[in-house]
């Protein structure tokens, strides 16, 4: 237990408070980034649609709007420079009948309002949808097709973003469970202290309860689930484009998409849970989302359905991002409320909440030149052959491969235990370079990993866990 | 780097160490086995219980016994055999077949072959494919997994478990986690008998006093981080659960004895025609799949219950992938 002193302390590390973290290390190193979580992105952006909207989905004049078309454009700026997978595949809001057409032109209307140009945004017919996209409902009458709509790795999008800062000189504490603030300090329930001069409440679900740790109770934060079902990739071209259904008062409505790796997404439902943590899978909320997902793609089956997940979102009892310093604490700065379209203004929002801090001028406006926002990873798969061979006369852990599914090779691993957000544990690794994604679903090559993560962390089998906490995988006898 | 072979064979298993000692008793010498673990053997390795052979021996041996009678032949010829070494792809090149894989000590490699026998074996289904409800913690595991765990590697998937689906691999893995240590609450089968072995329900459930549940699955899982127990159900004649049946049963572990699927990645990736009802490429009866000189035996093909049987279909493969090579020449100029 020692204690450390920062200017700024970010709460939350999903992909909000990532990329918060990293724009402040653009100008200062004087930051820790504290996650209750075993890992970053361990709540609503590990499980959420993966969507990178284009911006016609936001009201004019929010700050949803504005900070979804930026986050849309550095997206699209940074994602090779930074190795965030990321494919602008268009998206297509549907529409069958008279009613679900003029949301249509309403959200035409509306993209147009939050800036995106005619040359990325137009209606086509039923007819032209179809043709587009022959798995379409026959029914559809018209649609909205956005050009820089694209799907991300929203894991990759949070992690980058972390790597950078702390490649950048932030700190990070992950397993550091915020349970009380006093005297400058911010405390963890297993006794571990930072001190701190100002703190950014990027704690999604939990940002209410972060805001009342500094007396600040002028929001309430709610929790939506939302059911996902992801399907084999051997079914991945059965749309090419993002696909919304006109939306509805509960969000932005079941889609089918492509997912960065090619498989397909389905869902997301949206219910209203008391319980914060509840991201289990419900047999009604499954059955509703292949429902959906059949209403615009009708070929879409529960037989394709490798894996299934729920993710929670942060709902904000104001309609808009609240982002902005506590009028209770001056210390603080809440970024709460973060619902869709979080995600996509990530990167913006992490600008946002810098201008704020140096119109304060808590923050001189002087860019640290040393700042670099290259990140590297070479992932095997990825590879031709030459740079193949190349690899594993370099390295021969490139020539194991761990996860036969998404063709993991153990330098993959390694380097993603090495990176400087490194991996931890099992899910760790599977987000980062999917071995356990595929259709076995970490059948092969889960005691292989569980091996390199017990190697390289130079901890016992037994201590290696699925997502920290107590999710260990196995025991020995004498532990029985 | 590229080497040249009369055979490739996929898979080190019962099914591809059978196929390639009958392609050397019938003439070709030059075979090459490709094996993914770090020894040939295959699945067999981890299955100590005994009942393998009873048909091919005459003997009731273990699965590393019976894979041993292989190994052992196979190391009184010289067919060659590159382990840690996984399959990447195969493709038809001017008549030959080019299997590329790799390993840490060769790299890349081009294995260009005259003939290719499939023997990749199967997967386990997922929670994830019967779509579970419930949290998503660890403690789920499909049984050959929990099988690798405990008889390979020496680890406890858990202490109190209990398993889904009565095929064979969830009635052993019963008996071997009670061996080991661990309390067996009960195998819960959604149908309303069981395809496991006869002999299995006897020797595993029966002879344990580990009850065996028809017509109930598990319609839950319960946990945060580990499993803490899971909720079963009956179920009616559309397998669909009857509400007011469901219980909650309190443990640790999951396992899924759920079913097998072929591995047809590479197969399905080369443009081989795929029979979608066995999950395994279309063959004739000479074993040989819609392109030319590639052969598929034992689980890959289909999912068999007995070893003995894989091991003679892939007897008559690996001879049937010698006459390919013997015609080769003939063939590939008229194609």
């Amino acid at each position: 237990m020692f204690e450390n002193k920062y200017k700024f302390a970010v709460i939350g590390i999903g992909v909000t408070g990532a990329w918060v973290a990293r724009e402040i290390t653009r100008y200062t190193d004087s930051v820790c980034m504290l996650e209750k979580g075993n890992d970053v992105a361990s709540g609503s952006t590990k499980a959420n649609s993966a969507i990178v909207h284009g911006g016609y989905d936001a009201v004019p004049g929010t700050l949803k709007a504005k900070l979804n078309i930026r986050g849309n454009e550095l997206i699209r700026e940074l994602a090779d420079i930074m190795a965030i997978p990321f494919r602008q595949i268009g998206s297509l809001v549907v529409a069958s009948g008279a009613d679900e057409d003029k949301n249509v032109i309403n959200l035409y209307n509306r993209g147009i309002a939050n800036g995106i140009s005619t040359d990325d945004i137009e209606i086509w017919d039923g007819a032209k949808a179809c043709s587009e996209e022959p798995n379409l409902n026959s029914d559809t009458t018209s649609a909205l097709f956005c050009r820089t709509a694209g799907v991300v790795s929203p894991f990759e999008l949070c992690a980058a973003a972390a790597d950078v800062a702390v490649a950048n000189g932030a700190d990070f504490y992950r397993a550091f469970d915020v349970c009380k603030v006093e005297n400058g300090k911010i405390f963890a329930k297993d006794g571990r202290s930072v001190s701190f001069e100002y703190a950014i409440n990027c704690a999604g679900v939990y940002a209410d309860y972060i805001a009342g740790l500094f007396g600040d109770s002028s929001f309430t934060i709610k929790a939506r689930k939302g059911e996902y079902s992801i399907l084999d990739k051997n079914c991945g071209d059965i749309v090419s484009r993002v696909v919304f259904r006109s939306p509805s008062a509960y969000g932005k409505g079941i889609l089918v998409s492509p997912t960065v790796d090619g498989n397909i997404i389905v869902g997301p439902t949206a219910i209203d849970i008391p319980d914060k943590d509840d991201n289990a899978n419900t047999s009604e909320g499954l059955s509703e989302a292949f429902k959906g997902a059949k209403r615009s793609v009708p070929s879409v089956t529960e037989k394709s359905s490798i894996t299934v997940f729920a993710g929670v979102r942060a709902i904000g009892n104001t309609g808009d991002f609240i982002i902005g310093f506590s009028d209770a604490d001056e210390h603080l700065l809440n970024v709460a409320g973060i619902e869709s379209p979080g995600l996509t203004s990530a990167p913006a929002t992490g600008e946002y909440v810098v201008s704020l801090l140096l119109r304060k001028g808590l923050i001189n406006n002087e860019l640290r030149s040393e700042f670099n926002t290259e990140r590297k990873i070479r992932l095997f798969r990825e590879m031709t052959d030459e740079e193949k061979e190349e690899a594993v006369s370099e390295n021969s852990l490139y020539g194991r491969i761990i996860c036969r599914c998404e063709t993991v090779t153990e330098g993959d691993i390694v380097n993603a235990i090495r990176r400087p957000v490194g991996a931890v544990d099992l899910d760790g690794i599977k987000r980062r370079v999917r071995a356990g994604m595929g259709r076995c679903q970490g059948g092969f090559c889960s005691p292989r990993v569980l091996d390199i993560l017990s190697r390289e962390l130079d901890k016992d089998k037994t201590e290696i866990t699925k997502c920290g906490g107590t999710s260990y995988i196995i025991r020995k006898q004498e532990q029985l | 780097m590229n080497i040249n072979v009369d055979i490739a064979v996929i898979g080190g298993g019962p099914a591809g160490m059978a196929a390639a000692l009958s392609a050397y008793e019938n003439g070709i010498k030059d075979i090459l086995i490709i094996e993914r673990d770090t020894c040939i053997g295959g699945i067999l390795r981890q299955c100590v219980h005994a009942g393998f052979g009873l048909h091919v021996f005459n003997e009731e041996l273990t699965g590393p016994e019976y894979a041993q009678r292989y190994i052992d032949k196979i190391s009184q010829t010289d067919i060659q055999i590159k382990t840690d070494t996984m399959v990447l792809s195969l493709k038809e090149s001017n008549g030959y077949k080019v299997v590329t894989a790799v390993n840490s000590f060769d790299g890349l490699l081009n294995i260009t072959a005259k003939s290719v026998v499939l023997a990749m074996g199967c997967r386990e289904r997922t929670r994830g494919m019967l779509r579970i409800p419930g949290s998503r913690p660890a403690g789920i595991f499909t049984a050959g997994t929990a099988q690798r765990y405990v008889n390979i590697e020496g680890y406890m998937p858990g202490r109190e478990v209990v398993i889904l689906g009565s095929g064979d691999i969830g009635l052993i893995m019963a008996r071997r986690m009670t061996l080991e240590g661990a309390k067996v609450k009960g195998v819960f089968e959604v149908m309303k008998t069981s395809n496991g072995l006869k002999r299995n329900i006897e020797q595993c459930l029966n002879d344990f006093g580990i009850p065996l549940y028809f017509s109930k699955t598990v319609i839950c899982i319960h946990g945060k981080d580990r499993v803490e127990g899971v909720t079963v159900a009956s179920v009616d004649d559309n397998l669909d659960p009857i509400k007011g049946t469901e219980e909650y049963i309190p443990c640790d572990t999951l396992l899924l004895s759920v079913g097998l699927i072929p591995e047809n990645e590479i197969t399905a990736k080369a443009g081989i025609s795929m029979n979608s009802k066995t999950s395994g490429p279309i063959v004739g009866e000479d074993f040989q799949t819609d392109m030319p000189g590639v052969f598929a035996c034992g689980n890959v093909l289909r999912v068999y219950d007995l070893v003995d049987n894989v091991t003679k279909d892939s007897v008559k493969a690996g001879k049937n992938a010698v006459d390919f090579v013997n015609g080769f020449a003939y063939s590939n100029k008229n194609q």
